[in-house]
């Protein structure tokens, strides 16, 4: 038997266990609404909008002008097991802001560098390459899991209907985590850099990240197991498999002394793209499947589309990595099955997108009126436009001309920024105002927020991309000297840092915003009194 | 669904799906592939000036994998070299492949340009080799000095007149010199073998192991 046969065989196998697998977890399968999507609500949530970010004047006349229900809002705030997830949260929050705020300084000026390149040049931790990395790992282990941990953390307790255990090892565990990024990021601006990339802190930090990252999971790993709901909310299995999956992720390719050679960067990949879409992706999925339903008040259109969505997203997605290699010196099945497995990625993201659209329709209204569901549903369209994007990617002639070249980069700043990224602005500001019992102080900074944001990220995209493209075709161009494919690209990547400078100046502001509503939610109340504590 | 072990278990296997194919199947495959006799393990100074490579974040731009699609066909009609096989990794640990090509495939970047001089001058200021290069210099990786001042053992850089005032000179540090070393020392030229010829190699080599 050839290779390609065998490896066809084991697909169409596995394909078919897959979907067996599914049918045995399915309930009323083809109902369109099940029980099981109102987990979320408590009998007084559904029918009406709500959001702690919004005006509450603003929801009150929506709720009234589309004939809703409207009950007082402090009565849906407050649910009984909020207040174990508190502080945890808190911290969680409050870390990943003040780590975006540089990740993004780290990243604007690695962007002015690329086309100025003489700025900043007299030590290695202010080179481009170095600034790059720094921005990477920023944001890759500071900014984006310390943001969606906390989102799961603050969900899971009303999710499970159960308090957070071990809430004060959590926050010893996002100690420890702080305290590794700033070594690592201290190790690779002093040159100690492991080599591979989204890899690069050196194992001996990594030790520190694997505890840390520990005690934040098992803290919420041993919430579920004694959770009371008769069903785990579609949120759940995201958050639940994410906190799985990422330490064996993280584990195994740092494992020092096995990995060798070529073998080396397609476990590089494995775990580069698995970072993303197994552990980013699904709790930044758990939180758009919380929030957006919630805000609405109207449960998940098709609940069964949601598992569907999940376990074929657990298939496909941590099968995709190689597609980093397309062209590379690796066995020539195994980008195959990359590619094939990049295109399966259409189906959970189908059924995603499908699922949210289904959800929202009629209520497109509230959009003007709630802060977090402009953020969370811009971020899931933009998690639909990131997997088409990256499914096409993958095919070998659309890669062949984007393959080493911006429009990558393009690509990683639509997922993590375009989607994980405004998912957890927009869960922040819907949770905030709960953990602080105190409302955001300047509602028009919100505002301020998102459109800076979505202009500087529009322009972002806009210019990347082009450069990208014009940068690939050049290179594939062998009439042409290596230096052309430089050259077209310097108006965009302009472009871009201007996109990038909006971006960061929106960061800025939503991270004075969020200082300030803690200062002010400090000050007005005694401290112990915003139940800032893990006691209960 | 209610089972959380149930979620678990399913999420854990899909995992290990994706670990077999991406981790554990290329162990396999690739673990008794020999180095290319041509192939030399890195000198003592080249394998610092790979970990300077590494340090600097040179592969936030470079690649070192000659592809066979896209660019990498027209890297090949350039004459930048045939395309790499996991065998020309044998020594590197990890691999340097990178994902960006904003500067050129430095893969066969010994065999393209092998003088010293011109590495040296390049890595202090690349625009004075290459106008238009959006390549940083790495002045930290080097001394400016008095022409009076330096000693028999400074490499003193050569550098294109007028690229420093008169009466000083550049020096090359250690970490620059050894990079320099590392990437002189890129040329993957010689000829691999085929996967059929690689097949048949290992057959035979597998009939007869006391010929080893």
């Amino acid at each position: 038997m050839n290779p390609t046969s065998l490896l066809l065989a084991t697909f169409i196998l596995s394909i078919a266990g897959l979907f067996v697998f599914i049918w045995s977890l399915r309930k009323g399968l083809f109902d369109v609404e099940t029980s099981g999507s109102k987990v979320i609500f408590t009998p007084d949530d559904i029918g009406h909008y709500h959001d702690p970010a919004a005006d509450p004047h603003e929801i009150d006349t929506l709720n009234i002008q589309t004939g809703r229900r409207n009950i007082s809002h402090s009565d849906i705030a407050n649910r009984p097991h909020d207040h174990s997830s508190t502080l945890p949260c808190f911290v969680l929050f409050g870390s990943a802001v003040f780590w975006l705020v540089f990740a993004s300084l780290a990243g604007l000026v690695s962007s002015y560098k690329l086309h100025n390149p003489d700025f900043l040049t007299h030590s290695l931790a202010l080179t481009f390459g170095v600034m790059r990395t720094i921005h990477l790992n920023l944001v890759a282990y500071g900014w984006a899991p310390l943001g969606v941990l906390g989102l799961a953390m603050w969900m899971l307790p009303r999710l499970l209907r159960a308090p957070l255990v071990g809430g004060r090892f959590a926050i010893a565990g996002a100690v420890i985590w702080n305290i590794a990024l700033i070594a690592g990021i201290a190790a690779i601006a002093n040159g100690k850099n492991a080599g591979m990339e989204w890899l690069e802190i050196p194992w001996q930090v990594g030790v520190l990240f694997a505890l840390g990252g520990m005690m934040i999971g098992l803290s919420m790993v041993f919430t579920l197991f004694t959770h009371k709901v008769h069903h785990l909310y579609v949120s759940v299995w995201y958050i639940g498999a994410a906190l799985f999956w990422f330490p064996v992720l993280y584990i195994v390719a740092k494992m020092p002394g096995v990995h060798f050679g070529i073998e080396q960067a397609t476990t590089n990949w494995w775990f580069a793209h698995n970072v993303l879409g197994l552990f980013y992706t699904p709790l930044s999925i758990a939180a758009v499947y919380y929030f957006l339903p919630k805000v609405i008040g109207r449960p998940v259109h098709s609940y069964n589309l949601s598992l569907l969505g999940f376990w074929t997203l657990a298939f496909f997605y941590g099968q995709v990595g190689a597609h980093h290699l397309i062209g590379g010196p690796v066995p020539e099945w195994l980008l195959t099955l990359s590619i094939v497995q990049s295109m399966m990625m259409l189906i959970p993201v189908v059924a995603f997108s499908l699922n949210q659209h289904l959800t929202l329709k009629g209520h497109f209204q509230a959009l003007k009126h709630s802060p977090t569901l402009r953020f969370i549903v811009f971020g899931a369209m933009m998690y639909t436009l990131a997997s088409v994007q990256g499914s096409f990617e993958a095919l070998r002639s659309f890669n062949a001309v984007t393959h080493f070249t911006h429009f990558t980069v393009a690509h990683a700043h639509l997922g993590m920024y375009g989607f994980v990224s405004m998912v957890i602005f927009g869960g922040i500001y819907f949770v905030l105002p709960q953990i602080l019992k105190f409302s955001w102080p300047y509602p028009k900074l919100i505002s301020w927020h998102f459109w800076l944001v979505v202009a500087g990220f529009s322009v972002y995209m806009i210019s990347l991309m082009t450069a990208g493209v014009l940068q690939g075709l050049a290179l594939q161009d062998a009439s042409k000297p290596f230096m052309d494919s430089v050259t077209v690209t310097l108006p965009w990547l302009k472009g871009r840092s201007l996109g990038g400078s909006l971006m960061v100046a929106g960061h800025l502001v939503f991270a004075f915003h969020f200082a300030s509503m803690v200062v002010f939610a400090l000050s007005t109340k005694p401290f112990q009194k915003l139940s800032l504590t893990t006691e209960g | 669904m209610e089972n959380s072990l149930k979620l678990i278990a399913g999420s854990m296997v899909t995992l290990s799906f994706a670990t077999c194919a991406l981790v554990a199947l290329p162990f396999l495959q690739l673990k008794d592939v020999p180095a290319p006799e041509a192939l030399k393990p890195y000198s003592p100074g080249q394998a610092r000036g790979r970990n300077a490579y590494i340090a600097n974040g040179c592969i936030a731009c470079h690649t070192q994998q000659p592809s066979t699609t896209g660019a990498g066909i027209a890297d090949a009609q350039r004459g930048w070299g045939r395309a790499s096989v996991a065998a020309d990794y044998h020594y590197d640990s990890p691999p340097l492949l990178g994902t960006m090509r904003t500067g050129p495939d430095l893969f066969n970047i010994g065999e393209r340009q092998p003088s010293e001089d011109w590495h040296l001058g390049h890595l202090y200021q690349p625009r004075l080799y290459v106008p238009g290069s959006v390549m940083p210099g790495f002045p930290y990786l080097f001394e400016i000095k008095n022409k009076a001042e330096t000693t028999k053992g400074d490499r003193v850089v050569s550098l294109p007149e007028g690229a420093i005032p008169d009466g000083k000179v550049v020096v090359a540090g250690e970490e620059a010199l050894n990079l320099v070393a590392y990437l002189t020392g890129m040329k993957h030229n010689y000829p691999v073998l085929t996967p059929e010829e690689a097949k048949l190699a290992a057959l035979r080599k597998a009939r007869v192991p006391t010929n080893d």
